[in-house]
């Protein structure tokens, strides 16, 4: 084969620079005082936040749970119909997320306005108006819309790998069609649902802006309170990395748990498949 | 019955993700001098042509369009090459090269922003106090596009005959040209996708930019900007405009791989 | 091959300041002659920009010198200093408030001006020379002056607007919105509260966050610039903001009304045009700053933002109606009550940031609260490692 250590070599420099150099910088700031002296106040001082860990792992979830319901059923949809029209309708899931999620976001925040689209709708109709924005809701909706095709699109590629003689042969052996799906069916798509959930978890916990323009005052998640450290109206770099440690930390365990069940997943797919 | 459901279903969830969409181009058209949002006062272009007098954001437009093309083209030489290393190794460092690859598509986007930043501005201060700008943006959307150029061109690598290459040397084909003449051919469609895919992400890209963006504006920052401010329906016009481009593009795209799907076909069947 | 790409590296981080003006090509326009661009960071909606046929003060620059102008906007003093000290960010022009400014000479962030290239400096009104926050007028030319008052919606406020205790007001819940900058929003709290914005003593400060938290529920959305459209549209009814923009609001909803609470004294600010040190082009820089201080340009420019202006020369260009409008220049009772803000102590800065993040993110939280999510989830992860391996174990038997 081709000489691997000459070719890979730029890529180990630029990894050494740009991935791991920046982490131990993250690590030094958050370990360190304005005047570069070893602290552990910062790490003390993220505590002060941890409603606003909840709040983020809360909105987040919650996130995820909606775009799995919604999303389940639609890449099961989609992958049950014909095959020409199947590429048509995942193209259409992927087209918004080319638009620049900044003008989604933007769009919905001129839909859930008090005197927005909606409202102006409902109060056309003789309903009354409802306060959508600058809500948990409205940032658990942009949560939601922002990310569902993460969600949709790993579970069709699994749903569509899945092998039509395995649910004929259940099918043949007399199980109905709840239990072919509940048996057979939902286990073997579980990888498509746990990288789902991981990518639609990830972003929604570590999200800002999307706080920012749905959410009004009240509902800042840990994104926006990293920004305020570093480019916002609390400067404090040292604490911004402090915390951004804290969520890495965070981010990363639920990756091993995500892996865990990952690994097992596609093991018992094999399983099933011999 | 089911059927029906089922369609109903696929409907509603397809309104939700392009009801948004869709009000926002109408909108573009309103011809509203109080900048209501959601009262439609007739049809105008106005906002098209306040657009393109912006100079803000043509400047915008072209540096976005300059960081994306260097970016990808930066990132698909390194990452093919790095494919191709990776593809050579044993099981065990393989295993482990992945797992830091995959790394920055793993880490929250903002701490990858943060991170750069100050690996970025502790270089300007060395450097004697140089303002960020072009150059640090092309290095963040390098670094953050290269998994996805490893990971399109790796399961080209793997698919490859591995004893191509070396019957090319056998015959006393030089290593560059082999490379060129045997393993670039059989592997491009891999390469051609990581470049969109970095081409698309680097225009995209709005938290790593926002951190290492110096002065310089590119259009995700620019529209993160217009957000902030008054709000004018010159954005809804530049959505559309954004939103048109890519439905052609992809369009373009999904007619070119039917097509080589049918004749793929054919050539099968004959 | 390692040491080779270091070199490429390296080379690329020469390159920057090289790099830099290909931003510069954009305007197709004008003709540069010295194709030098400078970096002007400013507050949003902060210059006259060509729009409804006002003079596009940037583009008349370029015209006139050959400089071409980057130019920036920032939504806050405190986001400028962040983007200033980490940001990486060289700008050669930047427009922050008084007691900025004074922290910004304090730290060392902005140099000494040579008034010799700026001769327009002479046009300044005696009043605006020396100031407290820069008490040699060494470092800053006053670009604009203002007071802080109320917004307010008339078709939903029908009582008089004369104090800060509106913004208290259950009547208004969901319709109020509030500075997104500490120093602002804590000032309302302090002059409701009747102490001064300069104050040192933490528990006035922890006092005034009191407030601000009680006020919370009642805040539709902690903003800078997106008043303008939230009170055009009437999304809401409350909001205060700097007594220039009321031009600007009045025009786009004739329901709007502005009021400066006079009872309990207002701020008192001033906006100058300084220079960072880190600045490029130091010659260029002060160009620019002598073309704000020309007076028809200066006039121009107000007319437009609907800010004061600090020169009585540019003041007189102005219309009529502008010139006697207590808003844009209030009369002497309300200036006098008005307090301007100053730099803090350190210790008081920090306290201050501490309790804007409380404000905004909500009362302070436990460290065991968040020890107890990570070994939670934690637990999770242990939970179902051996959850698996024991499965596994079980498969086997």
């Amino acid at each position: 084969m081709i000489k691997s250590k000459t070719a890979f070599a730029p890529y180990l420099v630029w990894m050494g620079i740009f991935i791991i150099v920046p982490m131990i910088l993250v690590g030094y700031f958050a370990f360190t005082d304005q005047h570069g002296a070893f602290t552990l106040k910062n790490l003390a001082e993220v505590g002060q936040y941890s409603n606003v860990f909840l709040r983020s792992i809360w909105l987040g979830l919650i996130a995820t749970v909606i775009s799995l319901l919604l999303g389940y059923p639609l890449a099961y949809l989609i992958s049950r119909t014909g095959s020409h029209r199947q590429g048509m309708l995942i193209m259409l899931i992927m087209l918004p997320m080319w638009m620049n999620f900044l003008l989604r976001t933007y769009a919905w925040m001129t839909l859930l306005e008090d005197s927005g689209i909606i409202n102006t709708f409902l109060a056309g109709l003789g309903l009354g108006r409802l306060h959508l924005i600058n809500t948990a809701g409205a940032v658990v909706l942009g949560m939601v819309y922002n990310y569902i095709p993460y969600m949709i699109l790993p579970i069709y590629s699994v749903l569509t790998k899945i092998d039509e003689s395995v649910i004929e042969a259940a099918q043949d052996l007399g199980a109905g069609r709840r239990k072919v799906f509940l048996k057979v069916t939902l286990p073997m798509s579980m990888p498509g649902v746990i990288s789902g959930v991981t990518m639609v978890f990830v972003p929604s916990v570590s999200t800002f802006i999307i706080s920012k323009m749905l959410g009004g005052g009240g509902n800042l998640l840990i994104g926006d309170l990293i920004d305020m450290q570093f480019l916002g109206s609390a400067y404090n770099p040292n604490l911004g990395s402090a915390i951004s440690l804290v969520l890495m930390v965070l981010i990363l365990i639920c990756m091993g748990i995500m892996n865990q069940f990952d690994e097992g997943g596609s093991e018992d797919g094999e399983g099933m498949l011999i | 019955m089911t059927k029906t459901v089922s369609r109903l279903y696929m409907a509603l969830v397809y309104l939700f993700l392009y009801a948004p969409i869709f009000i926002l181009i109408i909108f573009s058209f309103n011809d509203s001098s109080t900048m209501s949002r959601s009262v439609w006062s007739g049809f105008s272009l106005r906002w098209y042509r306040q657009l393109f007098q912006d100079r803000l954001i043509m400047e915008a437009l072209q540096n976005t369009l300059i960081i994306a093309l260097i970016s990808s083209l930066g990132a698909t030489a390194i990452g093919t090459a790095a494919a191709i290393g990776i593809n050579g190794m044993k099981r065990f460092t393989r295993k482990a090269v992945m797992n830091i690859t995959n790394f920055p598509m793993v880490n929250p986007e903002i701490v990858t922003g943060v991170s750069l930043m100050l690996l970025f501005v502790f270089f300007a201060r060395a450097l004697g106090g140089v303002s960020l700008g072009m150059v640090s943006l092309i290095l963040a959307h390098i670094t953050f596009s290269l998994p996805y150029v490893i990971l399109s061109v790796l399961p080209k690598l793997r698919q490859m005959d591995p004893h191509l290459y070396e019957a090319a040397q056998d015959l006393g084909c030089p290593p560059v040209k082999s490379f060129l003449k045997v393993v670039l051919p059989e592997i491009i469609p891999g390469v051609v996708t990581g470049m969109i895919m970095a081409f698309t992400l680097s225009i995209d890209d709005f938290v790593i930019s926002y951190f290492t963006s110096g002065t310089t504006q590119t259009l995700p920052i620019y529209i993160y900007s217009m957000t902030r401010k008054r709000i004018s329906p010159e954005i809804n016009a530049l959505s559309t405009l954004l939103f048109g481009t890519i439905l052609v593009l992809l369009l373009i795209v999904n007619v070119r791989r039917s097509k080589d799907k049918q004749q793929e076909a054919e050539r099968e069947e004959a | 091959m390692k040491k080779r790409l270091a070199a490429f590296a390296l080379s690329l981080f020469f390159l920057w300041p090289a790099a830099l003006p290909v931003s510069a090509r954009a305007d197709g326009e004008a003709t540069p002659k010295t194709g030098v661009t400078i970096n002007v960071y400013n507050w949003g909606e902060y210059i006259s920009n060509g729009v409804d046929d006002s003079i596009d003060v940037n583009k008349e620059f370029t015209r006139r010198t050959g400089i071409q102008v980057n130019y920036t906007t920032f939504e806050s003093n405190e986001n400028l200093y962040a983007k200033l000290v980490s940001g990486g960010a060289n700008y050669d022009v930047i427009i922050p408030s008084d007691y900025m400014i004074s922290k910004l000479i304090k730290e060392n962030l902005v140099q000494k001006l040579d008034y010799q290239n700026i001769p327009n400096s002479k046009y300044i009104d005696q009043d605006f020379l020396k100031p407290v926050y820069d008490p040699t007028n060494e470092y800053s030319v006053p670009y604009t002056w203002g007071v802080v008052g109320i917004f307010y919606n008339k078709k939903y406020v029908k009582e008089t607007v004369d104090s800060w205790d509106i913004l208290w007001d259950e009547k208004y819940a969901g319709k109020i919105l509030m500075f997104d900058n500490p120093r602002d929003a804590f000032g309302i709290a302090q002059k409701r509260l009747g102490f001064s914005f300069n104050s040192t003593d933490p528990n006035e400060w922890e006092e005034a966050a009191m407030l601000l938290k009680k006020q919370k529920p009642l805040v539709q959305a902690y903003v800078m610039d997106q008043i303008f459209d939230k009170m055009a549209s009437g999304e809401a009814w409350l909001a205060p903001y700097y007594a220039g923009d009321a031009a600007t609001l009045v025009d786009s909803n004739s329901d709007i009304g502005f009021a400066i609470p006079t009872k309990q004294g207002t701020n008192f600010f001033v906006d100058a045009m300084c220079i960072p040190t880190s600045a490029q082009h130091k010659a260029a820089a002060e160009a620019y700053i002598n073309f704000l201080c020309d007076p028809e340009i200066a006039a121009a420019n107000v007319d437009y933002i609907g800010y004061s202006t600090p020169e009585s020369a540019a003041k007189a260009l102005l219309p009529e109606e502008v010139q006697n409008n207590p808003i844009y220049y209030p009369p002497k009772e309300i200036l006098e009550k008005a307090e301007t803000f100053a730099t803090l102590p350190d210790d008081t800065n920090l306290l201050l940031d501490t309790l804007w993040a409380e404000v905004k993110m909500g009362g302070p939280g436990q460290t065991a609260t968040l020890i107890a999510i990570l070994a939670g989830f934690l637990l999770l992860y242990i939970a179902v490692v051996l959850y698996k391996r024991h499965k596994r174990r079980w498969d086997f038997k």
